[in-house]
């Protein structure tokens, strides 16, 4: 059973502008990242800022150039595909942005923004209409709303819009960019779980990006942690939590304010230092300048990513002990 | 607690869009309502008042040569060397006037956004020709451009558009470009890419519609730029011949009769003013109107 | 001697097409020197626009009516010119988007310095002195080479950092905090948060943080406040908040913060619904449409503020009975 989606040692590089008569310097936003998704399954992707994360949504989505290896979409390589059938591919992989204002065309009614995936594959007038309707009950907006203005909705609202733009072609895969962050904790609330439901009652795969572990764990059924473009850990979702094996992934999770709890240390300890800049990378594990387990053999070499268990995957020379500690305490 | 259930919302589906409060806004300023009105009366008279005189504007009245303006004898803006009737012939300047700096900016409108949004959108190379392209006929001198034109084709209503397109379509362009490259990093846009909607799609549908703001504003401050450059080319004589009459050639006859027969240069330089300020009122008062910072 | 902010009954009005928005309604509010308040609520509760209301913020169509006293002084009444005396020296704010609130073509060091030779008078050596010092202050690492940056060449977390340093420059009696954490990494927003503490705890300045996250607030706030369209709904001691709400609202609240020894698959507890459009007119409890244990008391009849034995306040017909 081949994976919906795979990513082979992906990787993203730009040119960043340097000055007049300097050459461009590299940047390297992704390196060596690989996955696969199945069907059904969802894969939540978790970093900071200046983790890739966003790029490596843009990257599927075929937005960003793609600068080493591949993404596989049922089994063949997105990049070698012609226009025509790139465009058939892209009816099948739909993206959810994280400003639900500004992924919406303000001039656009909601009704018009959410058929518009359907001028890709030239559904007739009247069909159209039916399945926009369809699309908005599905995501729990009145069918009333389509004669209305993204400016005349919340930002919730707008974010459901937007879900049943990306739902009304039947895809197979839904690409979430931060689809909660720039939403209110409550209304966040409601829009996980309406991704829930879709997911479970469409049998959508999903990839879902975000910078905050807590979220992430109620969608997604595997998650991956990228640091300064590169992997760090890979797990079954409720192992990430129980029992993380990478000493980033424990800083984040350390790092979510939980107000039951009294606020601890390791928190700021791995905070406190500013995140290494992506031109200049530390040799070796580029965590190790944050990192309170960094050895010496941390800045020889970069640790490799290794199944070190079932389904797990960590890249850290001292996963072991990791492994061993209690699990965080949050807050 | 489930999640999806219908939101209650109010009833009757408005269609508040961004147009309509801008139209809204538009009619709160005195200024442009009135250049508005003032216009469309200007136009609705150049239509019209050939028909309310008694005269037409060719042919010549022996009896009344070079008379001032008066109430008297339906000459009510004077008659010029010839005893044509003055007051139709300013109408028909201004007709012929407005029709080509209307036509000349829906030209240069259809061309420079077609041509601005799609360098803007695709950029990289196609952008830098596009744009290259521009910028050389931007630095070609419009007279001489005129003058070698006529030379080679004769004067014709035809070549002052061409030779007024050609021109007028350049900045609108550059405008449209900015815009493009603005819009398209927006993720309405960048949604619409990754929903494989095709690129003249996208710009039809998404850029063009969201750069319309600075378009209209600019295109009514072309209107009166290119009316200016007609009547330039009048008054040079390179442009509307006889007895066909603009406001530029009236200008340029009245001009020399300026000693003898003032009302000959006022009266015809009076409606070109007159025309030419309430467009850029109007320009104005759009602008306003249009400023999405002025939002709610 | 710090002075008390001491709030009653304000009013905020804004003027739209088609009416009048009453974005905040009969607010009473406290801030005691050296205390350190959450304000809770969604966006739309009104939670900004009062306190930009009363530093005299408002948009041109917004009015401010009722009474904010500082010290001696009534700021709802003061010309533009006292109350540029207070903005800025006694009372500091921190708006929510950092990269509007910082002037694109100016360094950062010099928009700091501009406050302090604004309201203190120094020259401009002095200033930029005190800028560096503010920048240690606040945690910017290479605080030299940081002054000369540009807005953009900086990160969402450091830009944040430069408008506590501006907030904070003068000394300020008062930090009010808008949003400072929204749009942040989660590592970042507990960085920024313990600055705030740090601030708090060191120069014994009033903090007012106002999020829409109950679990920022809560890190940090002695007291905190919820608001709901425009109106206040609780007043208690963080920790009582927490353990046992009293509004429904606010139980709610507290109901739908993620926890991370949820059960893997567990579904998060939502409030459905949506706050109310203020332009319509709200009768009887905003929350009502919303609320569980509603009854047709809750939908004509606005719920007077009543204190508890333990000294809290809520606007409930039904509270949630104390434990």
């Amino acid at each position: 059973m081949q994976p919906l989606l795979e990513a082979r040692r992906l990787g993203v590089t730009f040119e960043v502008a340097a000055g007049l008569f300097r050459r461009a310097l590299p940047l390297q936003a992704l390196e060596d990242v690989s996955f696969a998704v199945d069907a059904g399954e969802t894969l939540g992707i978790v970093g900071e800022s200046g983790s890739g994360k966003s790029t490596l949504a843009r990257a599927v989505l075929q937005l960003t150039k793609v600068t080493a290896g591949d993404v596989i979409w049922r089994g063949q390589s997105m990049g070698a595909l012609d226009a025509a059938r790139l465009r058939a591919t892209r009816r099948e992989l739909q993206p959810v942005f994280q400003d639900p204002r500004s992924s919406l065309d303000p001039r656009m009614t909601i009704g018009e923004g959410v058929a518009e995936p359907l001028s890709v594959t030239g559904a007739t007038r009247d069909r159209e209409d039916e399945r926009v309707i369809r699309a908005l009950e599905r995501v729990g907006l009145s069918a009333a709303l389509r004669h209305r203005y993204p400016h005349e909705l919340s930002g919730g609202q707008c974010q459901r819009a937007a879900i049943a733009r990306a739902l009304v072609s039947n895809p197979a895969l839904l690409v979430c960019d931060e689809p909660v962050s720039a939403l209110d904790v409550s209304v966040q609330a409601q829009i996980i779980n309406l991704l829930r439901t879709l997911r479970d009652q469409l049998g959508l795969a999903m990839l879902f990006v975000s910078h905050n572990l807590a979220v992430v764990r109620y969608v997604s059924s595997r998650i991956m942690v990228l640091y300064l473009g590169r992997v760090m850990e890979t797990a079954p979702n409720s192992e990430l939590y129980a029992r993380p094996l990478h000493p980033y992934t424990r800083a984040l999770l350390a790092a979510i304010p939980d107000p039951f709890k009294p606020r601890g240390d390791l928190r700021t300890a791995v905070t406190r230092a500013d995140p290494p800049s992506a031109f200049n990378r530390p040799s070796g594990c580029e965590f190790r300048t944050r990192c309170p387990f960094a050895i010496g053999l941390c800045a020889e070499q970069r640790p490799p990513l290794e199944e070190v268990e079932q389904g797990r995957w960590v890249a850290c020379h001292r996963w072991r002990e990791v492994a061993g500690l209690p699990p965080v305490q949050n807050g | 607690m489930s999640d999806v259930a219908a939101l209650a919302l109010p009833e009757a589906p408005s269609r508040r869009g961004l147009w309509f409060d801008a139209w809204r806004r538009l009619g709160q300023r005195r200024t442009g309502i009135v250049c508005l009105v003032v216009l469309a009366a200007l136009a609705a008279l150049a239509i019209v008042g050939p028909f309310i005189s008694p005269y037409d504007a060719d042919t010549p009245d022996w009896r009344a040569v070079a008379v001032p303006p008066g109430l008297t004898d339906g000459h009510w803006f004077g008659t010029d060397r010839l005893g044509r009737d003055l007051f139709v012939r300013t109408l028909d300047g201004l007709r012929i006037s407005l029709l080509i700096g209307l036509a000349a900016t829906a030209i240069s409108l259809l061309i420079g956004v077609t041509w601005g949004a799609l360098a803007g959108f695709v950029g990289g190379r196609t952008d830098a020709l596009m744009m290259r392209f521009v910028d050389i006929l931007y630095s070609l001198p419009f007279l001489f451009f005129v003058i070698v034109l006529t030379v080679l084709f004769g004067r014709s209503p035809i070549l002052l558009f061409v030779a007024i397109g050609a021109v007028g379509w350049l900045t609108m362009a550059r405008i449209v470009r900015g815009q493009a490259m603005v819009l398209r990093r927006r993720e309405f846009v960048e949604a619409a890419i990754a929903m494989g909607v095709s690129t003249p799609a996208i710009v039809w549908r998404h850029i063009v519609p969201n750069a319309l703001g600075p378009v209209i504003i600019y295109a009514t401050l072309t209107i009166p730029q290119l009316i200016l450059y007609e009547s330039f080319l009048s008054f040079l004589g390179l442009g509307v011949q006889e007895p066909l009459a603009s406001l530029g050639s009236l200008v340029a006859q009245g001009a020399a009769e300026m000693e003898s027969a003032p009302w000959m240069l006022l009266l015809p330089a009076g409606a070109l003013v007159l025309m030419l300020v309430c467009f850029n009122f109007l320009g104005d008062a759009l602008r306003d109107a249009l400023d999405p910072q002025s939002h709610g | 001697m710090a002075d008390a902010l001491v709030i009653r009954g304000l009013e905020v009005r804004f003027t739209v097409p088609g009416g009048e928005v009453p974005a905040v309604s009969n607010v009473d509010l406290d801030i005691r020197p050296g205390e350190c308040l959450g304000v809770v609520g969604e966006s739309g509760s009104g939670k900004s626009q009062l306190f930009l209301a009363i530093l005299g913020l408002l948009a041109a169509n917004g009015r401010a009516a009722g009474s904010v006293r500082f010290g001696e002084i009534e700021l709802l009444s003061c010309t533009t010119r006292e109350l540029n005396e207070v903005r800025g020296s006694r009372i500091g704010m921190v708006l929510q988007d950092p990269m509007s609130s910082l002037t694109p073509h100016h360094r950062v060091g010099d928009q700091v310095a501009e406050v302090l030779k604004f309201h203190r008078g120094l020259d401009d050596a002095a200033a930029q002195a005190r800028a560096r010092q503010l920048f240690e202050r606040v945690r910017i690492g290479d605080a030299s080479r940081r002054l000369r940056q540009y807005p953009h060449e900086l990160s969402g977390g450091m830009r944040q950092r430069v408008l506590l340093a501006i907030a904070l420059a003068c000394e300020p009696q008062i930090l009010i905090a808008d949003e400072p954490t929204s749009a942040l990494d989660v590592t970042v927003q507990a960085d920024i948060v313990d600055l705030l503490c740090e601030v708090h705890r060191e120069s014994g300045t009033a903090v007012v943080l106002i999020s829409h996250d109950l679990g920022v607030v809560a890190d940090i706030a002695q007291r905190t406040i919820v608001l709901y369209a425009g109106r206040v709904v609780e007043d208690a001691r963080t920790r009582e908040l927490l353990s046992s709400p009293r509004h429904r609202y606010s139980a709610a609240l507290v109901r739908s913060i993620p926890r991370l020894d949820d059960a893997v698959g567990s579904e998060l507890a939502t409030i459905t619904g949506q706050p109310p459009d203020l332009v319509t007119a709200i009768t009887g409890c905003a929350f009502a449409p919303r609320c569980t244990a509603a009854t047709v008391e809750c939908a004509h009849v606005v719920p007077a503020m009543s204190r508890d034995a333990h000294g809290r306040l809520f606007a409930c017909h039904h509270p949630v009975n104390a434990q």
